[in-house]
């Protein structure tokens, strides 16, 4: 016999059945069930295989604590591992599985692996996959050869990797009061702060309200207490101010009194009505919290004590009382404290059979005597199991002689026969999100537990979590934290008195040792390897936690964590709060990534597009992102490649005319009396001396000297300027700039708008630009006295008016038209018919980037956050006049090296593309490793120069011209020999585009 | 964490960008005092306790604050316009 249905009991629906999967095998349950019990209730209780040895496991907890009971609910595709049993509500047609065995659950050739135990214990990972220094195993060679195995053998369920068809939601909340769990203590003190008119959330991560109240064999008000729970929460439930949310797991406490949430909405629900979310997360923002989580039970470690069959007794109990399941035919109980009794008294009434009830202390209280003679159990006080037997499942146990105050077992041992041991080692208060939202906990004695810290946000704790045992004072101490003013009455409550100290009993550990005895059973790590770590050095509890594993799994351990504090402790010779504990980390209980995000999957990032990029589509365009633009990368005609294309295009610029949209460059309207004087201190190079209606390029660098953003700035009037920046970095100048007006230099009159979307703009480049214009362009002439070079002139196209500035970054004669946002198309299309006698050509970014190499104009590519203005040639434009952001650090010795890398330009020597980011080197198949003495920034075919060119930053830069070298790709074996130019590589003195 | 925008009024940090220690000065522009530069550039500290950061209201009214915040509990004491604060600092 093992595990079975009770005949009576339970808040289970026994008229109706539900017929679900586990391994393949039909099983059925009732309503109100979770996997576990209803797998208990047929008799199952092997539920999985353990992390590292594979050992068989069942139950052994009743909820979010369970180590042991993890299964993958399947649906569909769509897999979802590590789900706890004890919490996952069964429905019609739900298919689930156990984790972590090979081929099945019966048969795990993998449990070898607990012969090769020594080898899996403590620090395996970082003991035996250090390679050796030498040989085809080195480093971490002989990791990565085993780790396909290890992978396979160790760990908890698979994630799928078919796409999550559920939907998710997010929600944001606000109240006075959050009351997390409702217990007798969350129920009280909601109560209390709901009778103040404050609004008041309260979560639960259970399906109904009443905590411990559901499974006590105490009587509230002369009435059963799960019935005396359900109506109060039904009850705060109506109330306007109250929301009450069940099967809601609060799972993070953040600073400013923000909590975090997980609503299971439907994923419990056979049908789910279309379009309901599987599950909601909330962020809850509140004035105050009311930390009503309860506390877990502590298993004893002691041999053999993770054979399935063994769990904690007030598992046994919420088995019993919650879902009329007898956890075994002869239970027995295992314990260091009284609130075994109260479970064997709980257990006892529901019609379960405890046959015995063995306790580590000497002595126990009357009522504790009593409990044991009414239950008809055995009284083995003084006594410690030392061993447990039979295979997959329990048959009986050991029992010796156990003297709590030495630890030590002595004498003859005892066999009993059981089928279900329960277990008791005391409890440990939920202070999770308390230690979350940063508090220490602070060790109690009494309780032989870690309690509540002293509050650094507004919260409070209460029942149970506050170390309250017993069900009156948890109500009077939970009224008055949930209103100082609280005039509640409180309901009657009858109970047995049981005394909430536990003997300060954790392990059981007998002189000959024939089975382990686990600590933290979700990573398998045991008494002993927490021993070890401590003779390999590992003492503090956060060495100890990292080399053990203890307590890193799932569960955070929930159930581990003390039992495993102590051992170390005891280890140590010191006491426990002398050990100290680590610190909870979110989330509380594990929370699904779909949860997480919400509807904020997919591309999710804003795209840019300028006025003009219909056109470009229509007109053959294809195009590239470009931070959050989309730009023309060329416009192909029939079966071009890129390299034609873009070659034809540039060849057009240079021959006659094209066009170029550039609306995407950042654009800052900068006003104010101090304007100039705001730019002379941001650029390199003087402003105010700019005279009104011309243009200059500048540079601006980081406060360190190296370069960081260039571009020309207009002048439109004597306190106006227009700043162009480069598409990439018009955010973060504005920032920049914003940055120095607010914090720096507050007493600059000078005000800053972002004007980026406000201008379309088209470059219109080549020989035959001006006439271009001289076509289409009223109210102002644009010869070159009127518009010379820098020169800014305003005037209208089409009957629109236009801005335009003369300044070239191709190289030829060019001119940038600027329009309102709204007339980009009209002025492109009007510029278009004007270029028509002139073949004028619309290009590309790549045909843009094609001219300026050739002219070894530089952009972001070599602008990249480590080059300075001596590097990239630019140091004429620093001036000596005036200090500037990075005037003081431009000049400082390292900054000068003449090892630096500094810009050059690159020709190939044999016909060949260079490819970007290619190695600077002297030999492309060196015998011994050689350095690289420079790299490839930006690279095309030249067609003004009819050979295959790039930019590269080189060492000694200016000093190798004239060299040769190789621009290596290692990644795509390409080796191209080049010649090391001068990056001015087309028209050096510029007489085209001052023509 | 909240931040109580002078503003904007209280907002997630989520709308906030921290621009860094707001206790440094710096250097007189002309000065080539590379220590002090150096350190004004480089050096920060990291103080448990009381500290004053700037931090940039970008997804709101695009000042910068300085904010007074404890290091240890991320508890905000004040929050006030950057520019107020160093102008009437460097008066
Ligand atoms: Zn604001």
């Amino acid at each position: 016999m093992t595990s079975s249905r009770l005949s009576k009991g339970g808040r289970i629906d026994r008229s109706r059945s539900i017929r679900f999967l586990f391994d393949g095998k039909a099983y059925s349950g009732h309503p109100g069930d979770t996997l576990a019990s209803a797998l208990l209730a047929n008799g199952i209780t092997l539920f999985g295989r353990s992390f590292k040895y594979h050992r068989p496991r069942g139950v052994f907890a009743a909820g979010s604590d369970e180590p042991n009971a993890l299964v993958t609910v399947l649906s569909g595709d769509v897999r979802e591992p590590n789900v706890r049993a004890t919490e996952l509500e069964i429905f019609d047609g739900l298919v689930t599985r156990s984790q972590n065995r090979f081929p099945s659950l019966e048969h795990d050739f993998l449990a070898v692996n607990q012969l090769a135990g020594p080898l899996f214990s403590a620090g395996f990972y970082y003991k035996t996959f250090m390679g050796p220094a030498i040989g085809p195993l080195r480093g971490t060679r002989f990791w990565m050869f085993c780790e396909k195995f290890i992978r396979r053998a160790a760990g908890l369920g698979k994630a799928g990797t078919s796409p999550d068809p559920e939907r998710y939601e997010r929600m944001n909340a606000f109240c006075d009061i959050l009351v997390v769990g409702s217990g007798p203590g969350g129920l009280i003190a909601a109560e209390a702060a709901a009778a103040t008119g404050a609004r008041v959330i309260i979560a639960e991560e259970r399906p109904l309200a009443g905590g411990s109240l559901l499974a006590s064999g105490e009587m509230i008000d002369g009435r059963n207490p799960a019935v005396w729970a359900r109506e109060k929460a039904e009850a705060l439930a109506s109330l306007p101010n109250v929301r009450f949310l069940t099967r809601t797991s609060v799972w993070g406490y953040y600073d400013g009194n923000v909590l975090t949430a997980v609503e299971h909405v439907s994923d419990y629900k056979p049908n789910r009505t279309k379009g309901l979310a599987r599950q909601r997360h909330w962020v809850i923002r509140t004035g105050r919290v009311i930390l009503a989580t309860g506390a877990f039970e502590r298993p004893m470690v002691f041999p053999g004590n993770d054979r399935p069959g063994v769990m904690l007794a007030d598992a046994m109990r919420r088995y019993a009382i919650e879902y009329g399941v007898a956890t075994g035919s002869a239970v027995t109980l295992f314990t260091n404290n009284d609130s075994a009794y109260d479970a064997a008294r709980a257990l006892s009434i529901g019609g379960v059979n405890v046959v015995a009830i063995v306790d580590v202390r000497p002595d126990i209280s009357g009522t504790c005597r009593d409990i044991a003679s009414v239950a008809g159990a055995e009284l083995l006080l003084g006594h410690a199991v030392t061993a447990t037997h039979a295979g997959k499942t329990l048959s009986s146990i050991t029992v010796q002689h156990f003297n709590a105050e030495t630890g030590r077992v002595s004498g003859a041992p005892r066999e009993i026969r059981t089928d279900s041991l329960g277990v008791s080692g005391g409890w440990s208060p939920a202070i999770h999100l308390a230690s979350q939202a940063g508090g220490k906990p602070e060790w109690d004695e009494d309780l032989q537990a870690f309690l509540p810290p002293e509050p650094n946000q507004n919260w409070v704790m209460t029942g149970s979590a506050a170390g309250y045992m017993d069900t009156i004072s948890v109500m009077s101490d939970a009224a008055t934290k949930g209103s100082a003013k609280s005039r509640l009455v409180l309901p009657a409550v009858e109970a047995p008195m049981l005394d909430s100290s536990p003997a300060p009993v954790f392990e059981i550990e007998p002189a000959i040792k024939s089975q382990k005895a686990f600590v933290d059973f979700q990573h398998d790590v045991t008494a002993d390897d927490i021993r070890l770590a401590y003779r390999e050095g590992f003492h503090s509890v956060e060495h100890l936690k990292r080399y053990t594993t203890l307590g890193m799994a799932t569960d955070q351990g929930k159930t581990s964590n003390v039992p495993g504090l102590a051992i170390m402790a005891d280890v140590r010779g010191i006491s426990i709060p002398q050990a100290g504990t680590t610190r909870f980390r979110p989330p509380f209980t594990p929370v699904s990534l779909g949860a997480l995000a919400a509807e904020r999957h997919g591309d999710l990032r804003p795209h840019r597009l300028t006025p003009m990029h219909d056109w470009h589509l229509a007109n053959g365009a294809k195009t590239y992102e470009a931070g959050l633009w989309h730009r023309p990368m060329i416009y192909s005609s029939h079966g071009e490649t890129i390299e034609q294309a873009y070659t034809r295009e540039a060849k057009a610029v240079r021959d006659s005319v094209g066009i170029v949209d550039v609306s995407t460059l950042g654009k800052i309207d900068i006003q104010g009396p101090d304007a100039a004087e705001f730019l002379d201190r941001v650029y390199t190079n003087m402003f105010s001396t700019l005279p009104v209606g011309k243009a200059r390029y500048g540079l601006m660098l980081r406060e360190d000297g190296i370069a960081f953003d260039d571009g020309t700035t207009w002048r439109l009037g004597e306190t106006q300027f227009l700043m162009t920046t480069t598409t990439a970095n018009a955010g973060p100048v504005m920032q920049h700039l914003e940055y120095y007006l607010d914090c720096v230099w507050p007493e600059l009159r000078v005000h800053l708008t972002s004007v980026t979307d406000v201008w379309a703009g088209s470059a219109v480049s080549g020989p035959k630009a001006r006439a271009v214009l001289e076509g289409c362009v009223t109210g102002t002439k644009v010869d070159n006295d009127t518009l010379p070079f820098m020169g800014i002139v305003r005037g209208k196209i089409a009957d629109v008016p236009v801005m335009i500035c003369r300044l070239s970054f191709s190289g030829e004669l060019a001119y940038e038209v600027y329009c309102g946002a709204g007339y980009g198309v009209h002025i492109w299309e009007a510029l278009l018919a004007a270029g028509k006698p002139f073949a004028i050509l619309p290009y590309g970014l790549e045909a843009l980037g094609t001219l300026r190499i050739e002219k070894g104009h530089v952009t972001g590519a070599e602008i990249d956050g480590r080059t300075t203005a001596h590097d990239l040639h630019l140091d004429w434009m620093l001036s000596k006049k005036k200090p500037f952001i990075g005037s003081a650090m431009v000049h400082r010795e390292g900054l000068k090296n003449e090892n630096r890398l500094s810009l050059v330009g690159l020709i190939s020597l044999d016909n060949q593309s260079i490819n970007g980011g290619s190695h600077i080197v002297t030999d492309p198949r060196p015998r011994e490793p050689a350095d690289s003495f420079g790299h490839v920034t930006a690279a095309c075919y030249s067609p003004a120069l009819g050979k295959y060119i790039a930019l590269a930053l080189v060492k000694h830069g200016t000093s190798m011209i004239g060299n040769r070298a190789f621009a290596t790709d290692l990644l795509r074996d390409k080796h191209c020999a080049v010649e090391i130019v001068s990056h001015h590589m087309f028209d050096a003195e510029g007489s085209r585009m001052h023509g | 964490m909240i931040i109580r925008c002078p503003y904007c009024g209280p907002r997630d940090v989520i709308e906030f960008t921290y621009q860094g220690d707001a206790t440094r000065r710096r250097p007189d522009p002309a000065s080539s005092d590379q220590d002090a530069w150096n350190s004004y550039i480089y050096d920060r500290t990291n103080p448990g306790g009381s500290h004053r950061e700037f931090w940039l209201h970008g997804g709101g009214c695009r000042q910068h604050l300085v904010i007074t915040r404890d290091m240890t509990t991320h508890a905000i004491s004040s929050v006030a316009f950057a520019r107020s604060i160093v102008a009437g600092e460097s008066s």
